[in-house]
C-alpha cells in the first residue's frame, strides 16, 4: 500500500489544457472519489496516475517515488475499467492470474490467490468460463478480482459501476466499500455519480473543467460546499439558488433581499458587504412549508407547481416569484397544485454565495476550515 | 421486423425465396469453375466435335497427366507458391504493425502518410510498369522472384494496412491498457492480447493478399522474361500458341492452380468464420 502525491499536474492535448495544475495528496489506505460532470478530466487524471497518459508538467509520485517516467507495468497499480476490459480469449481464472503469471509467481501461489479471491467475490463456480458467458455483474466482479489478486500499491477505478443496473450498482457499492475495509488499499475511484461519491468516499475530490473545486469528507462537502458548482453538483434533489442582494440591519442581523422584494434572514456572512450581489443557496430539506403566513421565520408565499411523491418523502416544486424551488418534506402535503403556500428557509442551514465569484461566504461564526477553491 | 415469427406459410415463402436467391447466385458464380473442370477432363478429339454439352461422353485424365509431367507447369506452380506465400506473409506482418499504429497512435505526419497510401491506390498499374522496371533493372531484380515479391508487397501493403486497421479499431483500447497495467510492455500487450483477438483479421488479410499475388499477371509478365522465374498465370499463357489454344491442358492447369488457393482458405476458414460469428471482443 502506498500514498499518492500529485503536485501541479497539468495535461494538455496540443493547445487545449484539460487539467490545470492539480494538487492532491492521497493518504496511504484512503478511499478517494474523484467526482465531477462528464468531460471535467477525472479519467485523464486517473490515467495519468496509471501511466496511460503522459504528464504534460508537474509530478505524480506513488509511495514516495516519482513515477512520471515509469511505464504502467512498473507502477504496481491495478485498474478496473468501465468496460471491464476482460481478455476475451482467456478464462476467468486466466484473466485473474495474468498479472501474476507475468511476474513469474509460483504456480501454487497463483492457484491459492485465485481460489481465495474467487471465494471472496463468489466467482468459484465460474473460474473456467470465458467472459462472453458471464452476466454484466459477474464480469464486473472478475474485473475486481483481477485487480485484487495482485495486491497492488493502489487501486484505480474508472466508473466501474456505470454499466450495471441500479440495484446491482447499489449492491456493488457496498461490496467495494467492504472490500476496501478488508484490504485497506489506497483507492482512487472516478465517478460522475454524486451518490456513489457520497456513499463510498473517505474524501471527495470535486472537479470541474480540469480544476479541483473542493476536497473534503462527504459531509463537509455536503454541508459546507466551497462554491456554487460544488453546491449544485452534490446532493439530489439539487440545491435551490435564488439571486438577491445582501442586507445588514443596525442590530447586526443580516438577510438577503430577493429580486421579488421578499426578505430571507441569514446568518451574517464573512466578507459580505451591504448591497453586494449574492446568491442564496438552500437545500430542499432546509426549506419548510409554513402552516400559515405567521409560520416560523415568517413565510414567503409561493405557488405549488408539482407534487412528486417519493414514498418516504415528497418533493414539492413551487414557484417563488418566477424562480423554481424544490422542497423536500416528510409530511404528506395537504394542498393542491396551483394553490399558494408559505415557505420558510432554515436560517442556520442555508448558504450565501458571492454571485460574481460564485464562492461561498461562510457564516462569521463558522471556524475557518480547510477548503480548496 | 421479425419475419420468421409469422405464419408457417409465410415463413416457407420467406425462406424459400431466400434460398432460391442464394442458389441462383451460387450457380452463377460457380458455373465458370464447372466449365473449367468439364473442359479439363474432355479428350481433345471430341472437344470441338460434340457441340455444347454439359458433360462429355468420354472423360480423360490425360490433360492433367501432360501438364504435370510434360510441361513446365510444376515449376511455374512452385514459383507462384513462393511468390504468393512470401508476399502474403510479409505484407500481413507489415500491415499488422502499421495498421496497429494507425489505429492506436496519434503522431506527426499520420494524415500525410495515410493520404500517400491512398494515392498509391489510385494509379492504374499499367502506368507504373515502366518506372518500376527502370528502378528494378539496375538492382538486378527484374527476372527474379524477389523482385516480384517486393513489387507485390509494396502494392498490397496500403490496402492490407487499412484492412488490419479496421480490425484493430474493433478491439477496445482498454484491453491493451489493462494488459499494460497487468505487467506487459505495449509490444507484449500487442502480441499476447491484441494479436490473438485479431486472428480473423490476420487470416482475412493473408487470404486477400495471397489470392491477389497468386493471380497477378501484368507485372509477372512484364518484369520476368525467363522461364525459370515465371509464375503460373504467365505459364497459363504458354498454352496459347500462335496458331491454336490448347484448351484442355490450359483448363487442367487452371484447375490445379485452384488447389493452393482452396487449401489456403480451408486452412484459415476457421478464423474467418470465427470473425463473422464471434463478436466476442465487445460487450
Ligand atoms: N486524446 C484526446 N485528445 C484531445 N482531447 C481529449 C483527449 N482525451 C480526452 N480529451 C478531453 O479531455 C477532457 C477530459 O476528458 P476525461 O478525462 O475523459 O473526462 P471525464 O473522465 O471527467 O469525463 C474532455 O474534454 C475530453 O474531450
Ligand atoms: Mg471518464
Amino acid at each position: 500500500m502506498a500514498s499518492i502525491e500529485i503536485s501541479n499536474a497539468v495535461k494538455s492535448y496540443g493547445a487545449v489544457d484539460v487539467l490545470h495544475g492539480i494538487d492532491l495528496d492521497i493518504q496511504d489506505g484512503e478511499f478517494i472519489v474523484l467526482v465531477g460532470p462528464s468531460g471535467c478530466g477525472k479519467s485523464t487524471l486517473l490515467r495519468m496516475i496509471a501511466g496511460l497518459e503522459d504528464i504534460t508538467s508537474g509530478a505524480i509520485s506513488i509511495g514516495g517515488t516519482v513515477v512520471n517516467e515509469l511505464q504502467p507495468k512498473d507502477r504496481d497499480i491495478a485498474m478496473v475499467f468501465q468496460s471491464y476490459a476482460l481478455y476475451p480469449h482467456m478464462s476467468v481464472a486466466e484473466n485473474m492470474s495474468y498479472a501474476l503469471t507475468l511476474r513469474k509467481t509460483a504456480r501454487e501461489k497463483i492457484t491459492d490467490a485465485i481460489t481465495n479471491v474467487a471465494e471472496i467475490l463468489g466467482l468459484t463456480a465460474l473460474l473456467e468460463r470465458r467472459p462472453k458467458a458471464l452476466s454484466g455483474g459477474q464480469r464486473q466482479r472478475v474485473a475486481m478480482g483481477r485487480a485484487i489478486v495482485r495486491k497492488p500499491q493502489a487501486f484505480l477505478f474508472d466508473e466501474p459501476l456505470s454499466n450495471l443496473d441500479a440495484r446491482l450498482r447499489e449492491q456493488m457499492r457496498t461490496e467495494i466499500r467492504k472490500l476496501h475495509r478488508r484490504l485497506g488499499a489506497t483507492s482512487v475511484y472516478v465517478t460522475h455519480d454524486q451518490i456513489e461519491a457520497m456513499t463510498m468516499a473517505d474524501r471527495i475530490v470535486a472537479m470541474h473543467d480540469g480544476i479541483i473545486q473542493q476536497v473534503g469528507s462527504p459531509v463537509e462537502i455536503y454541508d459546507r460546499p466551497a462554491n456554487i458548482f460544488v453546491a449544485s453538483f452534490i446532493g439530489s434533489p439539487a440545491m435551490n439558488f435564488l439571486k438577491g442582494a445582501y442586507e445588514v440591519a443596525q442590530n447586526g442581523t443580516a438577510g438577503i433581499r430577493l429580486t421579488d422584494g421578499s426578505f430571507v434572514p441569514v446568518l451574517p456572512a464573512r466578507g459580505a458587504t451591504a448591497n453586494q450581489a449574492v446568491t442564496l443557496g438552500a437545500r430542499p430539506e432546509h426549506i419548510a412549508i409554513a402552516a400559515d403566513e405567521n409560520g416560523e421565520n415568517g413565510g414567503i408565499p409561493a405557488r405549488v407547481e408539482l407534487i412528486e411523491p417519493m414514498g418516504l418523502s415528497t418533493l414539492v416544486h413551487v414557484s417563488l416569484a418566477g424562480n423554481p424551488v424544490k422542497i423536500f418534506t416528510l409530511d404528506r402535503p395537504d394542498f393542491a397544485v396551483d394553490s399558494f403556500i408559505h415557505i420558510a428557509f432554515d436560517m442556520e442551514k442555508i448558504h450565501v454565495f458571492d454571485t460574481e465569484t460564485e464562492l461561498r461566504l461562510p457564516p462569521e461564526n463558522e471556524p475557518h476550515g480547510p477548503q480548496t477553491a | 421486423m421479425n419475419v420468421s415469427g409469422n405464419s408457417p406459410a409465410r415463413k416457407l415463402v420467406y425462406w424459400g425465396s431466400h434460398y432460391l436467391m442464394i442458389g441462383a447466385f451460387v450457380v452463377f458464380a460457380l458455373f465458370p469453375l464447372y466449365w473449367l473442370l468439364k473442359v479439363s477432363v474432355t479428350p481433345n478429339d471430341i472437344l470441338y466435335t460434340e457441340g455444347v454439352r454439359m458433360w462429355p461422353s468420354r472423360t480423360t485424365w490425360e490433360n492433367y497427366f501432360f501438364v504435370l509431367t510434360q510441361s513446365n507447369f510444376p515449376h511455374y506452380f512452385l514459383n507462384s507458391v513462393i511468390v504468393a506465400g512470401t508476399t502474403a506473409i510479409v505484407t500481413t506482418m507489415v500491415a499488422a504493425v502499421t495498421g496497429y499504429s494507425f489505429s492506436r497512435f496519434a503522431f506527426r505526419g499520420k494524415v500525410i502518410i495515410v493520404a500517400l497510401m491512398l494515392i498509391t491506390q489510385m494509379f492504374p498499374l499499367v502506368m507504373l510498369i515502366a518506372p518500376i522496371f527502370k528502378i528494378l533493372a539496375p538492382l538486378g531484380l527484374t527476372d527474379s522472384l524477389t523482385g516480384l515479391i517486393i513489387v507485390y508487397t509494396a502494392f498490397n501493403v496500403p490496402f492490407a494496412t487499412f484492412l488490419m486497421q479496421s480490425f484493430f479499431d474493433g478491439i477496445p483500447k482498454d484491453l491493451e491498457e489493462a494488459a499494460m497495467i497487468d505487467g506487459n510492455t505495449r509490444f507484449q500487450a500487442f502480441r499476447r492480447i491484441i494479436l490473438p483477438l485479431t486472428l480473423p483479421g490476420v487470416a482475412a488479410t493473408l487470404g486477400f493478399v495471397f489470392t491477389a499475388a497468386w493471380s497477378e499477371l501484368l507485372f509477372a509478365l512484364m518484369l520476368v522474361s525467363s522461364e525459370s522465374a515465371s509464375t503460373f498465370p504467365v505459364g497459363l499463357l504458354s498454352f496459347v500458341s500462335k496458331f491454336s489454344v490448347d484448351f484442355g491442358q490450359m483448363m487442367a492447369a487452371g484447375v490445379l492452380a485452384l488447389i493452393p488457393a482452396c487449401a489456403f482458405f480451408l486452412l484459415i476458414q476457421r478464423y474467418l468464420v470465427q470473425g463473422l460469428t464471434a463478436g466476442a471482443v465487445k460487450g
